[in-house]
């Protein structure tokens, strides 16, 4: 009995790790030919070590595309959209979960329904008002939608309703706190870690967004680190040592940060779907 | 009394909540209606000549002219099915295997599972590619090991490339799905469990009998969001197969109706009918999920 039941744990394990093992290779991988000079990254067997070609793709990859300002670009709008939505959606979340007002069920709703509608639907008369407002290659577009995102609303409200002890904010009302001194004063500070939530998720979203930059950053100066990898892909005289260089270096801030906070970025993104 | 309790309305929340519907009318709803009109239209992006009211020309165009758009409809289904419907199979023994009570380190696994979900599409598209090289790529190195047969061509066969994108997509999204059934397992009241072992029930059937009936309402969310997400593929298909110039690869394999939609007007600059074949996609995810609906509905009653 004791032995069937060891051999049932011992393949449960077997299997979690193959699966384990299939679902980290390739981020593996992606490190260990960036490691290889481009004429030796195609091998067959293939490489399962490091090889000494870093420094040359390294320059390889600065010839060819402007990865100092991609990066700039990547790093720039993420931290923008991932402040801007923190301070509005965490307003927003504080409107909704400690005031009473007239229409707020049906305003709310109408929040979350925003959700469902899918992105593709105004995506071409959106692009045309960019180019009327002269956004197009700027950071613009790309922050200024998305700043009061719904997503982020709902899981400030969730937070908010949830763990804002009501009578804190009395007495702040009491000490003469205004409404939005109130806001910035207190909500903030307690609303921390759903803050780290939002603030990550945000930035993990921006900082892999493809669909946007490809068509409103289509000057490879002005565009984010996953578009300038498909222009490199796609040149003729493909280095494929650049290629996997650039492709780690976008990988790893998001690996590093989300070995840091895996905790957070996991509950983040499916908060609505747990919860709903 | 009445005027009174007027003059003292607190503004402060509708302020608050203001910043998300002044940019939604501006940025979302303006557009959506904008592009109502836009896909009655023959509407160049390029060229000089004045949008043309051509009534439903568009809408009947991408219906009975066009090649691409039934083909491109129909490659999307099947990668819906292949590559985000049936990774729910997977997803689900999945969470009940990391849920069982004999499993340690729940956090590593967990974690291990959800890192593709959080990878830049084009990251894990370029790694895909080497891997799946005919020549050099692990895959084909993998079955060499245990065939003689001739390398797999992959990326320059159509059904290669249906392969390759749906292995793509479930790679990337079974630990999202598997988080979630995490949670709805962990939520199943564990009296249910103690009837059934009283009865002496196997594990199969516990989980077939109690667990499959408790996660249905999940089950029914999580294949919602696989058809309004899978239907709207675009990312992965187009960075595969080169982008806008290659059209999907080999036979138009690839080629999605998003990633079509977005060759309509971006490429091709013809804004009016590609606000056509968007409104089309918006009625065809609204239909599916009717029918998820539906047979939800039926498997509950």
């Amino acid at each position: 009995m004791i032995r069937t039941v060891r051999i049932k744990t011992v393949s449960m394990y077997v299997v979690l790790g193959l699966m384990a093992l299939v679902f980290a290779y390739p981020f593996y991988n992606v490190f260990v030919l960036a490691t290889w000079p481009s004429q030796q990254v195609l091998r067959f067997p293939p490489h399962f070590f490091f090889g000494g070609g870093l420094a040359e793709n390294m320059s390889q990859l600065l010839a060819r595309i402007p990865f100092g300002l991609n990066f700039y670009n990547s790093l720039g709008i993420a931290l923008l959209s991932t402040i801007s939505v923190v301070f509005f959606c965490t307003m927003a979340g504080f409107g909704f979960a400690k005031y009473q007002f007239r229409f707020k069920r049906q305003l709310y709703f109408f929040v979350i329904a925003s959700m469902a509608i899918p992105g593709f639907l105004n995506i071409i008369p959106f692009y045309k008002m960019m180019v009327r407002f002269g956004w197009i290659n700027t950071w613009l577009p790309l922050i200024v939608p998305g700043m009061a995102g719904a997503f982020g609303i709902f899981l400030m409200t969730q937070f908010l309703e949830n763990s804002l002890p009501d009578d804190i904010l009395d007495a702040a009302r009491i000490d003469g706190l205004s409404d939005f001194g109130i806001f910035i004063r207190i909500v903030f500070p307690l609303a921390r870690p759903a803050l780290a939530v939002l603030g990550i998720v945000t930035f993990v979203g921006s900082w892999n967004n493809f669909t946007g930059p490809l068509i409103l950053l289509p000057k490879i100066e002005a565009t984010t680190l996953p578009v300038a990898l498909t222009v490199l892909n796609s040149r003729v005289d493909n280095n494929l040592g650049a290629l996997m260089l650039g492709n780690a270096l976008t990988l790893l801030p998001l690996m590093i940060m989300f070995i840091l906070f895996s905790r957070q970025i996991i509950s983040g993104l499916t908060a609505g779907a747990v919860k709903g | 009394m009445k005027q009174l309790r007027r003059s003292k309305i607190n503004w402060a929340p509708y302020i608050f909540i203001s910043p998300f519907f002044v940019l939604f009318c501006v940025f979302g709803i303006y557009p959506i209606l904008y592009s109502i009109t836009t896909s009655f239209f023959d509407w160049k992006l390029i060229g000089t000549s004045a949008p043309k009211f051509v009534g439903l020309g568009n809408y009947i165009n991408v219906l009975t002219i066009d090649p691409f758009f039934w083909k491109a409809l129909l490659n999307t289904v099947v990668l819906l099915i292949f590559g985000s419907l049936l990774q729910h199979f997977i997803a689900i023994p999945l969470a009940i295997l990391i849920n069982s009570h004999a499993i340690k380190r729940k956090e590593f696994f967990k974690t291990t599972f959800f890192l593709p979900y959080i990878t830049s599409t084009v990251s894990v598209v370029i790694i895909f590619g080497m891997l799946f090289d005919t020549n050099y790529g692990l895959v084909n190195w993998i079955i060499s090991l245990f065939s003689d047969g001739e390398n797999i061509r992959w990326m320059q066969e159509a059904s290669g490339i249906k392969i390759v994108l749906s292995i793509i997509l479930n790679w990337k999204f079974i630990g999202w799905n598997m988080v979630i059934y995490l949670a709805g397992l962990q939520a199943i009241p564990y009296e249910l469990y103690e009837a059934a072992m009283i009865d002496g029930a196997s594990t199969f059937r516990k989980h077939i009998s109690i667990t499959l009936p408790q996660l249905l309402p999940i089950i029914f969310f999580g294949v919602a969001l696989s058809i309004i997400g899978g239907m709207q593929v675009f990312e992965e298909p187009f960075i595969l197969t080169g982008g806008y110039d290659n059209l999907g690869g080999a036979e138009n394999s690839g080629l999605t109706a998003a990633y079509y939609l977005m060759f309509t007007a971006f490429k091709a600059y013809r804004l009016g009918k590609g606000s056509a074949i968007a409104w089309l996609l918006f009625l065809v995810i609204i239909i599916l999920n009717g029918i998820n609906r539906k047979v939800t509905q039926k498997l509950q009653g």
